[in-house]
């Protein structure tokens, strides 16, 4: 009992902290039909910086303050490279084909990554522990951290002010427009690249309050944290269809109860297979994903 | 035209700095020749003899094999000169990072033939150890390794050696103490998916294990695995008596950290990766029994403890490099006696042709921090026991537990 | 007849530049010092079992348009079918130490009879059985995942390359696949130097050899770009719906671009293989995949030369050139070169690639093969003969 619950409870929390990655993948991909390869490297920046950030402040600030000071400042600093990423590596190769953008973002993965490895010199770095998310607790006899209860309403209460943002603002309205037909949206006048900046910036956001709760519950940060998590994120995203903000958080929190799931059971070495396998299935079956809209090809 | 000749133009860069390249080894380790003198030893010739350093500093094996270079850097520092036939030659580490991968290994060895050194110490990771080996079996250039301990590396290669015990050995003294300490009749077995070294102190765990009447369940993650909670809840689920994860030190600091957090009372059985400060820094504070199998217990050689410590605290970098703090790693322990044993090498040698260090290498002997060096046929070193060490989360130590021996 | 003539001399040209690249191999690699050339030996290998891994792709991802992630899955099919079906059998207890030995008691070099000959046939068979593997299992995992358009298809291939490797390294396939244990002691490039009677090497052959066969191969796929498949395939990638409209059955060519590529696709694993001196599952990542396809894109997508040329030119600078990045450099008058540590290297590294990827969108080549250049001038010069008539 106590070990189900164990399962159930690290489901949750995993499925969450991919929702989190997922939507920023979903809102990329819905506008600019690319797979933002390098969203799982951001994600693992997002850590790095925050651990960076309260080893500089400690020294000058008493710690509640220093970290809080260092979640704004990893928030900003993370939102602004995603922006900068899309100006610097995207931007540039809005009318080159798709392939050419995609192994843009392959490139700029792997420069973060090695990015990664030359600052912290390959060694582990250890997240800070947080006030409140990083203390146990016991839920039916099975240990926990708070973040793991935190995560799932924390994901439901941002999800919800997104969906806000993107069905009752004038941005939000905006995005969907670019999402449904990119040059129409041109012609009518909406600054495309300030939608997409926005996207990104969304997505970026997202990415770093995910980084706050996956690393608290898994504290060692290297340069490949982001690879797996921004994979799955990934597999969530088009499990849930993709371009679809509820779909993502569907998928994520499927894909993150199934992979436990395997983990407990004796096939656990199948654990990274079964998510691939999932996707497979899906695309094949229903490439639109459970949520997705069904897209016509124009010739 | 154009084309042509930008084309013509790159092909003529290419083809200079191939030339550079083949050039650059002999250019660069010039540079120290010149320099070292005035710095280290005023006494010393100009004789260089160059010791190559096969180790990773970057991939999931980085932060082990900086410790282990660490114990070579100190070693060179606290002794940069040999004597050699009569004269005296100025020691120089020529490093190549492996990656921790072995599709870079064989470039980063023949980088180390090319740079034209006498021996190879390394590598950290038993896997870039097999890919380097045949390179450097072809260059006749002999390589002792120091901390690879899957038999594959020495067995069939003629000029590999080393200086540390086996896993089969390592496996069964692990199983041995689970079985006499707590004795034991279930253990849970966690190992990385498709990493040798893991999965092969894994199945020799396993056989002795289960042929002294218990029973095991096994467990391997996929690689870059961050959550371990569904497999140590998995452990006391299934009702183990210890919990033996012979992982690398990223993974298990994620592990034994989460088990301080879950308050785990299992017992945590480590190989010698899990001998590291990070380790014991993730345990720090807790109530985790972790015990590990090790080359060798800090406090056995306390001149040697006492002048890596001021060193590390006298060089930052290397401070960084060990994980923050000046705890020694016993893979640290192992680079410096590796360092004297290719030393006492080049001595026997007496030149610093390839071929005659060679020759020498099967017989030397040497008695380092981690206990008598000796090789047997295969060139692995003869060794009977193993350090076991128990994390003393109090105060950040690690506590002496017992000396094992395979039987 | 024009056209026809011109393709001829371009062959012709191809196989002269092949028939001197092979020559200098042999000069080179008898002549050089071996000890103080090991490195560029080395990166020469390793460029031709990259340049055949990146030209599979480029006939995948550049002539037919199907961006296919699933590469180095398929490598690692050919290196273990590969180094399964040549480890000689007196071997076989050394290297599969933790399961008491192999399930399977043969090897084809032995098979063929052993020696010089017996070496040379079972490795080309057991080549030629890499290969074969591969496209069988591509075949296979074309029937669901062909029907998938663009990232997907990516996104899929890839996924199949991760499930893969977790099966060849699954325990329970231990005594065939070695489990997580790395495969050894199987001939390699070295094995086909020649020695003499002591013992002693007095022919070196090893980079002969590796250039000997990934030619072969790139030679089969450029004879196969450009007859008449090849011609479907470039149709495909510039229109599917028009080139379905002109009858070309889009389902048989993109199965058999794809079967054909993971083919070469696992011969390139097996000279992985040969190159490594061990096959093992975890070397074949995704970050593997990645780096064929920056050589792709470097050398320019839909020109096999430009593949070739990337090759060379990305695994000489990420591990030879660059590699003094990666240490501290004291100058003379004592000056430390800031920022040179660990890992510099591989930052210097990827910046140049994302220049590559950003401001030369076309890589070295275009989509021109090498002989075009040489045609191009050839016809300025008839222009300039008719000129001066």
């Amino acid at each position: 009992m106590q070990y189900a619950i164990s399962i159930v409870l690290s489901g949750i929390s995993l499925g969450g902290q991919y929702a989190l990655i997922a939507i920023g993948y979903t809102l990329v991909y819905g506008i600019l039909r690319l797979i933002n390869f390098a969203h799982g490297d951001v994600f693992m920046v997002a850590g790095l910086i925050m651990v960076y950030l309260t080893s500089f402040l400690a020294g000058t600030l008493p710690t509640g303050a220093a970290i809080f000071l260092s979640l704004l400042l990893m928030l900003i600093l993370t939102v602004a490279l995603g922006f900068f990423i899309e100006r610097a590596a995207y931007k540039p190769l809005r009318s080159a084909p798709r392939m050419s953008v995609m192994i843009s973002a392959i490139g700029v993965s792997y420069l973060l990554q090695n990015l990664a490895t030359y600052v912290t010199g390959g060694l582990p770095k250890t997240y800070p522990s947080l006030p409140l998310l990083s203390e146990t607790i016991t839920i039916g006899g099975a240990p926990t951290k708070w973040v793991t209860v935190i995560t799932p309403f924390l994901v439901i209460a941002l999800v919800l002010a997104l969906q806000q943002l993107i069905n009752h603002t004038k941005v939000g309205m905006a995005m969907r427009a670019v999402a449904k037909d990119f040059e129409t949206s041109q012609l009518m006048g909406i600054k495309i690249n300030n939608v997409i900046s926005m996207t990104f910036v969304i997505g970026s956001a997202l990415a770093a309050v995910g980084s706050m709760l996956y690393f608290t519950n898994y504290p060692s940060i290297v340069p490949l944290s982001g690879a797996l998590p921004g994979l799955r994120a990934f597999v969530a995203a088009v499990f849930g269809g993709i371009g679809s903000i509820p779909g993502a958080v569907v998928g994520a929190f499927i894909v993150g109860m199934s992979e436990t799931i395997i983990k407990g059971s004796p096939w656990s070495i199948f654990s990274d297979a079964f998510t691939f396998a999932l996707l497979i299935i899906i695309l094949v079956v229903k490439p639109t994903g459970l949520f997705g809209e069904k897209v016509t090809d124009k010739v | 035209m154009k084309k042509k000749l930008s084309l013509l133009l790159a092909l003529a860069m290419a083809m200079s700095l191939t030339a550079c390249g083949g050039d650059k080894g002999s250019a660069e380790s010039n540079k120290p020749t010149e320099s070292a003198p005035a710095v280290s030893a005023p006494a010393s010739g100009d004789k260089v003899v160059r010791i190559g350093v096969f180790e990773p500093s970057t991939g999931d094996s980085g932060p082990g094999g900086k410790q282990e270079m660490l114990g070579m850097q100190y070693a060179n520092h606290e002794t940069p000169t040999v004597e050699i036939g009569g004269e005296t030659y100025t020691v120089e580490l020529v490093p190549a990072d492996n990656g921790s991968d072995s599709a870079k290994a064989p470039t980063a060895a023949a980088e180390l033939v090319s740079k034209d050194v006498s021996l190879v110490l390394g590598s950290y990771g038993s896997g870039v150890s097999m890919a380097g080996g045949p390179v450097f079996d072809e260059a006749g250039l002999a390589a002792i390794g120091v901390t690879c301990t899957n038999p594959g590396v020495t067995a069939g290669n003629d000029y590999y050696f080393r200086i540390c015990f086996l896993d089969p050995f390592q496996g069964t003294v692990l199983a041995n103490f689970a079985k006499d300490k707590f004795s034991a009749k279930k253990a849970y077995l966690l190992g990385e998916l498709g990493n040798d070294y893991d999965q092969g102190l894994l199945t020799f765990f396993e056989q002795a294990f289960t042929a002294a009447g218990g029973s095991v369940v096994k467990d391997s993650f996929p690689p870059n695995t961050a959550d371990f909670s569904t497999y140590l809840n998995k452990a006391v689920a299934e009702g183990c008596d210890v919990v033996f994860c012979p992982v690398s030190i990223a993974y298990s600091t994620q592990i034994v950290k989460l088990a301080a957090d879950m308050k785990l009372a299992l017992p945590i059985l480590g190989s010698d990766t899990l001998d590291s400060n990070m380790v014991l820094e993730a345990a720090s504070g807790s109530d985790v029994k972790l015990y590990v199998s090790t080359f060798y217990q800090e406090g056995g050689a306390p001149e040697f403890d006492s002048g890596i410590k001021a060193w590390l605290a006298s060089d930052s970098t290397a401070m960084t490099n060990n994980g923050g703090n000046d705890t020694i790693a016993a893979v640290t322990a192992m680079g410096y006696d590796a360092y004297y044993t290719a030393l006492e090498a080049l001595k026997a040698a007496g030149s610093t042709d390839k071929a005659a260090v060679k020759a020498a290498l099967p017989n030397v002997t040497y008695t380092g921090v981690s206990g008598a060096i000796a090789f047997d046929a295969t060139g692995d070193a003869i060794r009977d026991t193993a350090y076991i060490k128990m994390a003393n989360t109090a105060d950040n130590t690690w506590t002496f537990e017992a000396m094992q021996t395979a039987k | 007849m024009l056209k026809e003539k011109k393709s001829k001399t371009g062959v012709f040209i191809a196989l002269v530049c092949v028939a001197v690249l092979l020559a200098v191999a042999i000069i080179l690699e008898n002549t050089l010092d071996p000890t103080k050339n090991t490195i560029f030996f080395t990166v020469l290998k390793k460029t031709a079992v990259y340049a055949l891994v990146a030209c599979s792709m480029n006939l995948l991802n550049g002539f037919t348009g199907l961006f296919s992630l699933g590469q180095a899955g398929f490598m690692l099919l050919g290196a273990y079918t590969y180094a399964i079906l040549t480890i000689p059998v007196a071997q076989r207890p050394a290297v599969y130490y933790i399961y008491n030995g192999s399930a399977i008691n043969f090897s084809l070099p032995e098979l063929f009879g052993g020696g010089a000959v017996g070496l040379i046939l079972g490795v080309l068979a057991a080549l030629i059985l890499a290969g074969v593997v591969a496209a069988a299992v591509a075949w296979l995992i074309g029937l669901p995942v062909l029907r998938l358009k663009s990232d997907y298809l990516a996104i899929a291939t890839l996924g199949f390359a991760e499930i893969i490797r977790a099966i060849f390294q699954w325990d329970a396939l231990g005594p065939v696949t070695n489990g997580a244990n790395a495969l050894k002691n199987y001939p390699t490039f070295s094995s086909f130097n020649i020695k003499g009677a002591d013992g002693a090497v007095t022919v070196r052959l090893s980079i002969f050899v590796a250039f000997l066969l990934s030619a072969v191969c790139i030679a089969i796929i450029l004879l196969l770009i450009n007859s008449s498949y090849g011609r479907a395939f470039k149709a495909i990638r510039e229109d599917e719906v028009a080139a379905e409209a002109m009858g070309i059955n889009l389902a048989k060519h993109k199965r058999l671009s794809f079967c054909i590529s993971s083919f070469f696709a696992g011969v390139g694993g097996g000279l992985f293989a040969m190159f490594a001196n061990q096959a093992q599952a975890k070397t074949f990542t995704t970050a593997m995949t990645y780096e064929i396809l920056l050589i792709v894109v470097i050398g320019g997508i839909g020109s096999i030369s430009g593949s070739c040329i990337a090759a060379f030119l990305y695994v000489a600078c990420s591990e030879w050139w660059l590699r003094f990045l990666d240490n501290e450099i004291t100058l003379k008058s004592g000056f430390k070169v800031p920022l040179l540590r660990n890992g510099f290297r591989m930052v210097v590294f990827s910046i140049v690639i994302m220049i590559v990827v950003l401001f030369f969108r076309r890589g070295i080549m275009g989509d021109k093969e090498l002989p075009d250049l040489f045609r191009k001038r050839k016809n300025t010069k008839a222009k300039g003969g008719e000129g001066n008539g």
